[in-house]
């Protein structure tokens, strides 16, 4: 179990939290061959969100952060209802929202909104805007009279900087920019009047030159209906911009999370300062070569031991989750390197088949391939080692020696890291707990 | 540029569509690419910048049409077969585009993407020599050479658009047309290619066009930069000259709305990129400019070489004997609410 958020325990009645989230995992089953599908065999799972807790407060704008298969869109689609939780709680004002029924979730929806990111994708070519922002109201039943359904159209429009409403009660999407078309959305979005809306992305497909004024209109729109927003995104500078708060992602968990200014001054874990070291700087007397963590976010369905982030951290060290793939990318980042060398050729005899490496665990039994001796390939290690002692994979092994015609490679066992309070934010990283 | 340019525009345009109403894409745009020279092309979406980067590898669709010259090593493309040019397309002109995820063949292993493509352009090499030539390749873009034989499907997007950019380089090509390389990749995976990228002269000696909307990229990988509006390039210089003093509105005001780490305050430019069927007249940028002049209205600017060899197409910087009695004015807008974007 994951320690509850500090905040979560500290908060007196009276200022509940308008969302809690309580050690929620969301899995998808992926499904293998045809065959596979034919008798039912699952080829795996996609921990796709893992154990989260998380409080969003009333009135605060929550950024969630994290690339590509970090899980925040789906946390994002859970609050909306529209994926079920594998297991664990969510609560909107007091009232669970997991496990709903469509009709009970149609009640949740008025509290809840989304503004995805492709304002293109998000109307109905063939719906004018009046049709598309009055169409909730209809949906929810909420507004009979024909010229107070209008009125209200007219307002929010209006309010969303498509003014004079009037006029775009009756234009296509096709008629609008992707600014307009996404405060359309927004608009269509607020006039239910939520109490949180989601914002997936929300101005990342629209041009430079206007994407600040949407992020203006939410904000301003955020203090005149007092909205709670679930900012979701990949964007460290635009998250700077609208956040209160900040909730890191990678791999389906929350690396760390706590006010936009303790994580944009001090950022602890190594994946949020990689985070923010990549952002391009748009100022060439400042663009200097950067230190990027290597390689990608791994696969979701086989996660790596320990820290998830472990593979690519420069700070990994012993208990970080070091284990048989590991060694793995350390002998394909080396033979990279020397590509086209005929070493390459030598050692890849020497070595083997790396499938066996496939499989993740802390003790590594690599077989000589015929004919050719396991000291042999723990004389190769020693050498690579040498080149490169530094190297955090290093500080990982505990124990490297031949055994008949095995090589031995012992890790040290792996060991998650637990969100606990850094500072003013909570990190999950081993470089800040106790050694016990 | 003390040597001959690789590549030369000289007023080129690129119109889509009937005669009657064209798209005009690009139009009248001149831009020179040095040997192993990055040069940014930015500008927002529906610009032209993508349009620029096809015509200039005779990658056009139907329909449209182009007029000018594309001179490449003082060949004008524009005037060649298709043929030719297509035999030019690969060994001598590279290309890498936004989605690496279909532009390989899912039948197809990786190894055998290189072998086809090495045996068309250089039928001279031996399997082994081709063989060695796409692993080193390879290895320079960060593929492992364990995983030459499998198929696209095995690799990462990020994995994916090293390859392309692999099987471009592989035949060592003279200039490289980027297209938002970068766009669907995460942030920390772009840094990584980007400083590929910007590796290039000293890997290869390719000279690299890389259009982009984001200026960051620029100012990151890019030795010169062009600034794309409404079809026309409305400013080209060195990246540090235009970053440090933009000449034109738009780059300038441009630069004030890209939001980075430093930025404390939200600016945006009023209005919408314009529509390139029916583009405003004069300076196309003048409805959205906060320096527009009554000049800008109905005059097209004249470009304009400043001192430090940059070039500039607005009002602003003359020529002042082309301004009729009282163009200098500034011009009263009204911006239409209607107009917000």
């Amino acid at each position: 179990m994951r320690p509850e958020p500090v905040e979560a325990q500290a908060t007196p009645a009276f200022d509940e939290p308008l969302v809690s989230i309580r050690d929620l995992r969301t899995y998808y089953t992926i499904r293998g061959s045809f065959l596979d599908r034919l008798v039912g065999r699952e080829a795996g799972i996609v921990r796709a969100v893992d154990g989260i807790s998380l409080d969003i407060r009333r009135g605060e704008v929550l950024g969630l952060v994290g690339e590509s298969g970090s899980g925040k869109t789906t946390l994002g689609r859970a609050l909306l209802g529209l994926v079920p939780a594998t297991s664990g709680t969510i609560e909107l004002e007091g009232r669970e929202v997991t496990g709903l029924s469509e009709r009970q979730r149609r009640v949740l929806r008025r509290r809840v909104q989304v503004v995805f990111q492709d304002p293109h994708a998000s109307l109905n070519p063939a719906m004018t805007i009046g049709e598309a922002v009055a169409h909730p109201l209809r949906i929810h039943g909420l507004e009979r009279n024909r010229e107070q359904l209008r009125r209200r159209v007219v307002d929010v429009l209006d309010r969303c900087g498509l003014a004079p409403g009037a006029d775009f009660l009756d234009r296509y999407p096709s008629d609008l920019s992707g600014g307009q078309k996404q405060r359309a959305v927004i608009a269509r979005a607020i006039i239910l009047n939520p109490a949180l809306l989601v914002a997936d992305e929300p101005v990342s497909m629209l041009d430079m030159s206007v994407r600040a004024r949407v992020l203006e209109l939410m904000l301003s729109l955020k203090r005149d209906f007092e909205l709670t927003y679930l900012y979701i995104t990949h964007d460290l500078a635009t998250a700077r911009l609208v956040c209160d708060r900040i909730a890191i992602m990678y791999l389906g968990r929350i690396v760390e999370i706590g006010p936009a200014d303790a994580i944009y001054a001090d950022p602890k874990h190594p994946y949020t300062q990689a985070l923010l070291r990549a952002i391009p700087e748009p100022d060439p007397t400042r663009a200097v070569p950067r230190d990027l963590p290597r390689g990608e976010v791994p696969d979701a369905a086989l996660p790596p031991l320990g820290c998830p982030f472990h593979p690519r951290c420069p700070h990994a060290f012993e208990p970080c989750g070091w284990e048989s793939r590991d060694l793995r990318e350390l002998l394909e980042s080396r033979w990279t390197r020397l590509a086209g060398d005929p070493l390459v050729e030598q050692e890849q005899a020497l070595v083997g088949d790396l499938g066996v490496l496939a499989r993740p665990t802390p003790e590594v039994r690599l077989p000589a391939p015929r004919g050719r001796q396991a000291e042999e390939i723990v004389a190769l290690l020693d050498r690579i080692r040498a080149e490169a002692p530094d190297e955090p994979f290093w500080r990982g092994v505990e124990r490297l020696t031949a055994e008949g015609s095995h090589v031995r490679l012992d890790f040290h066992m792996p060991k998650e890291p637990l969100l606990e309070r850094e500072g003013k934010a909570d990190v999950a990283c081993h470089l800040y707990t106790e050694p016990s | 540029m003390t040597t001959e340019p690789v590549l030369q525009l000289r007023n080129l345009r690129v119109y889509y569509g009937t005669s009657g109403r064209p798209v005009r894409a690009v139009d009248d745009v001149s831009l020179e690419i040095g040997e192993s020279e990055v040069v940014g092309l930015v500008g927002e979406s529906g610009c032209g910048k993508s349009t620029l980067g096809r015509g200039i590898l005779g990658l056009l669709p139907e329909g449209a049409r182009a007029a000018g010259e594309v001179n490449y090593l003082g060949r004008n493309l524009l005037s060649l077969p298709p043929k030719a040019v297509r035999r030019l397309r690969g060994p001598e002109l590279g290309l890498v585009f936004q989605e690496p995820m279909t532009r390989l063949n899912p039948l197809l292993r990786i190894s055998a993407h290189f072998r086809e493509t090495l045996r068309l352009h250089e039928p001279q090499l031996t399997k082994e020599q081709a063989r060695r030539r796409s692993l080193e390749t390879l290895g320079r873009m960060g593929i492992p050479p364990t995983r030459f034989h499998q198929y696209p499907h095995e690799f990462s997007g990020g994995m994916r658009q090293r390859i392309m950019i692999a099987l471009a380089l592989v035949l060592r090509p003279k200039l490289l047309v980027a297209d938002e390389p970068t766009t669907s990749l995460d942030v920390i995976v772009e840094g990584q290619i980007l400083a590929l990228l910007a590796d290039l002269k000293r890997n290869f000696g390719t000279a690299l066009l890389l259009i982009t909307h984001n200026l960051g990229i620029v100012a990151e990988a890019c030795d010169r930069m062009a600034v794309m509006y409404a079809g026309k390039i409305v400013e080209e210089g060195t990246v540090r000259g235009v970053f440090a003093e933009p000449a034109h509105p738009y780059t300038r005001e441009l630069l004030r709305s890209t939001i980075s780490l430093d930025t404390t305050e939200l600016h945006s430019i009023p209005g919408a990129p314009p529509n390139l069927v029916d583009p405003p007249s004069g300076c196309r940028f003048h409805p959205r400019c906060p320096n527009a002049m009554r000049v800008c209205v109905d005059q097209v600017p004249i470009e304009q070489r400043l001192a430090d060899g940059r070039r500039v197409q607005c009002w602003l910087h003359g020529p002042s004997q082309r301004v009729p009695a009282g163009g200098e004015a500034p011009l009263e807008q009204p911006v239409g609410v209607a107009d917000e974007a």
